[in-house]
């Protein structure tokens, strides 16, 4: 064992399934259909409808992130201090995420649609039909359940570790409960929050599967976008140019969150 | 305090019912009678009839599993290889084979998939199954080897010699003393592999032959021209099948750590 030929087929992987794809991502996104470079697929982002459904894609997974933070959190909090069954209601809160992607989307089409389950119901009492589906409201949504997960479990992963000697001798210095929280394990925790903001920001950012089920086609994001010019519209070129300014985006957002990060661990 | 511990239940209740509720709905309304999505008809089992019945579920079904286990048990014997031979390499060399396996997992799968797409359109291949498994194998090495390069840290290098010193092959000595205590890795990760071939919708979409449909594809396809009930039934087998394996392996995993922790006290 311990062979160092074991990592030839790795390597094979990587360049053929990452390194190579990624190169012909670029070379298509910086050259014309004729095969001439041209920046002319990277600038198509400044035109009107692109640079509309850029910003919608920051904006709605931006509100998205935020949900999710607010949410999970106290979640993690009060998980911290359950002392039976702990293992199962974590299993409670991390077992829709193993059903399929695609069906909990369509779950909230369900209920949304307007002959769907909550209009339904808002029928049957007696109150008037509300449209709820195809709105920015049921995207974010939408957003917030598949993703939710994604955030909760590296937070609940840093701060179950947290040992309960430091929030003790907190209490014994003093410090009150919200300070407990702020000052102790708030600043604790903040590689879970950093690992669960990447890992739910990058797949708002760039779906396009939820904003079709949800916005109804009507609401186009960056992802619809660059979706629309692989499969519909035919324009390979101008797809992967769309694509590298989203890589762009992508890496930023890394990025800054990667130095907040540091700030937070050196406050620690 | 009765107060707080009070709301606090509220709140972790209202979260729980957040998550539920659109999957229980999908569950009622697959023994729905009728097919209207906001009313009750009547209960039924004929959706269930339907389902087996239908062709194109069967045969997204039969597709997810062969794509699924396939891409799981390749890129669990590559991933697995790769997290052996690490210690033999240098810091830099490592450090840039583990920072390209950062790549596929922190790409979002859009680029990753339509990324694939171009080079095998550019490589003359076909899009097929193959293209679709080659794909999958691709973004599920990273979690493979997430879950096996602990296991093999740990371990270290001193069983395998101790094994060679007192004369084992290295063939013996690594199915006998290194494979089994690795086991339990290498297994988390096949299953992790499994479940993220069998979620992919996106990767799947951008990399897959005409006519090939997986139960995402099938689903997303559906979702223009109207949903059918058979998919709800769908939803609430592929529900109950994936919390009686979680259950299951939850058990398997905590007997094996039990049966661990008797022997380590034993010696």
């Amino acid at each position: 064992m311990n062979k160092r030929s074991f990592t030839a087929p790795y390597i094979i992987w990587i360049i053929g399934g990452t390194l190579i794809p990624l190169a012909m991502m670029f070379y298509y996104g910086l050259t014309d259909e004729s095969g001439t470079w041209t920046l002319q697929n990277i600038l198509a982002i400044f035109e009107p409808g692109n640079l509309r459904a850029l910003w919608k894609s920051l904006l709605y997974s931006a509100a998205c992130t935020v949900v999710c933070l607010l949410l999970s959190y106290p979640i993690a909090l009060i998980l911290r201090n359950v002392k039976r069954a702990k293992g199962v209601i974590v299993f409670i809160f991390l077992l829709p995420m193993w059903v399929n992607f695609l069906l909990r989307t369509m779950a909230w089409q369900v209920l949304l649609e307007k002959g769907g389950v909550i209009n339904g119901i808002l029928g049957w009492i007696g109150l008037p039909k509300a449209r709820l589906i195809n709105t920015p409201g049921a995207i974010i949504m939408g957003m917030v359940y598949d993703f939710l997960p994604f955030m909760l479990l590296p937070i609940n992963n840093v701060l179950s570790k947290v040992p309960n000697s430091l929030t003790e001798a907190a209490y014994d210095l003093g410090a009150s409960k919200t300070q407990v929280i702020t000052k102790v394990l708030l600043p604790l925790s903040v590689p879970g929050i950093v690992s669960g903001i990447t890992m739910v920001f990058v797949p708002a950012l760039t779906t396009f599967v939820i904003s079709n089920m949800l916005g109804g086609g009507k609401i186009l994001l960056i992802g619809n976008i660059i979706e629309q010019e692989f499969t519909v519209g035919d324009n390979w070129n101008l797809g992967a140019g769309l694509s590298i300014v989203m890589m762009i985006f992508i890496l930023v957002s890394m990025a800054f969150i990667a130095k907040f990060d540091k700030k937070g661990e050196g406050l620690a | 305090m009765k107060k707080h511990s009070v709301l606090k239940k509220v709140y972790m209740a209202l979260i729980i019912l957040f998550l539920y509720a659109p999957i229980l709905t999908l569950m009622v309304l697959s023994f729905n009678e009728g097919r209207t999505m906001g009313k009750w008809t009547g209960f039924s089992l004929h959706w269930y009839e339907d389902m087996f019945a239908d062709e194109d579920i069967m045969d997204a079904l039969k597709n997810t599993v062969i794509i699924a286990l396939v891409s799981a048990v390749v890129s669990t014997v590559i991933g697995t290889l790769f997290c052996l031979a690490l210690p033999r390499l240098n810091n830099k060399v490592r450090s840039v084979f583990l920072a390209l396996n950062n790549i596929p997992l922190l790409n979002a799968d859009i680029v990753t998939g339509l990324s694939l797409m171009l080079m095998f359109v550019a490589f003359g291949i076909t899009l097929s199954m193959g293209t679709v498994i080659l794909a999958h194998i691709t973004f599920c090495i990273p979690y493979v080897v997430l879950s096996v390069r602990p296991k093999v840290r740990q371990l270290g290098m001193t069983h395998y010699e101790a094994a060679l010193d007192l004369g084992a092959t290295p063939w013996v000595a690594f199915f006998k003393v290194v494979l089994p205590e690795l086991r339990s890795g290498i297994f988390s990760g096949f299953l992790m592999a499994f479940t993220m071939s069998v979620d992919d919708f996106i990767v799947t979409h951008f990399t897959r032959g005409a006519g090939i449909n997986t139960l995402s594809t099938m689903i997303y396809g559906q979702v223009r021209i109207g949903i059918r009930p058979t998919v709800y039934a769908l939803s609430t087998i592929v529900f109950v099948v994936v919390f009686i394996l979680l259950i299951a392996s939850n058990i398997i995993s905590g007997k094996s750590a039990t049966v661990k922790a008797r022997r380590k006290a034993e010696s």
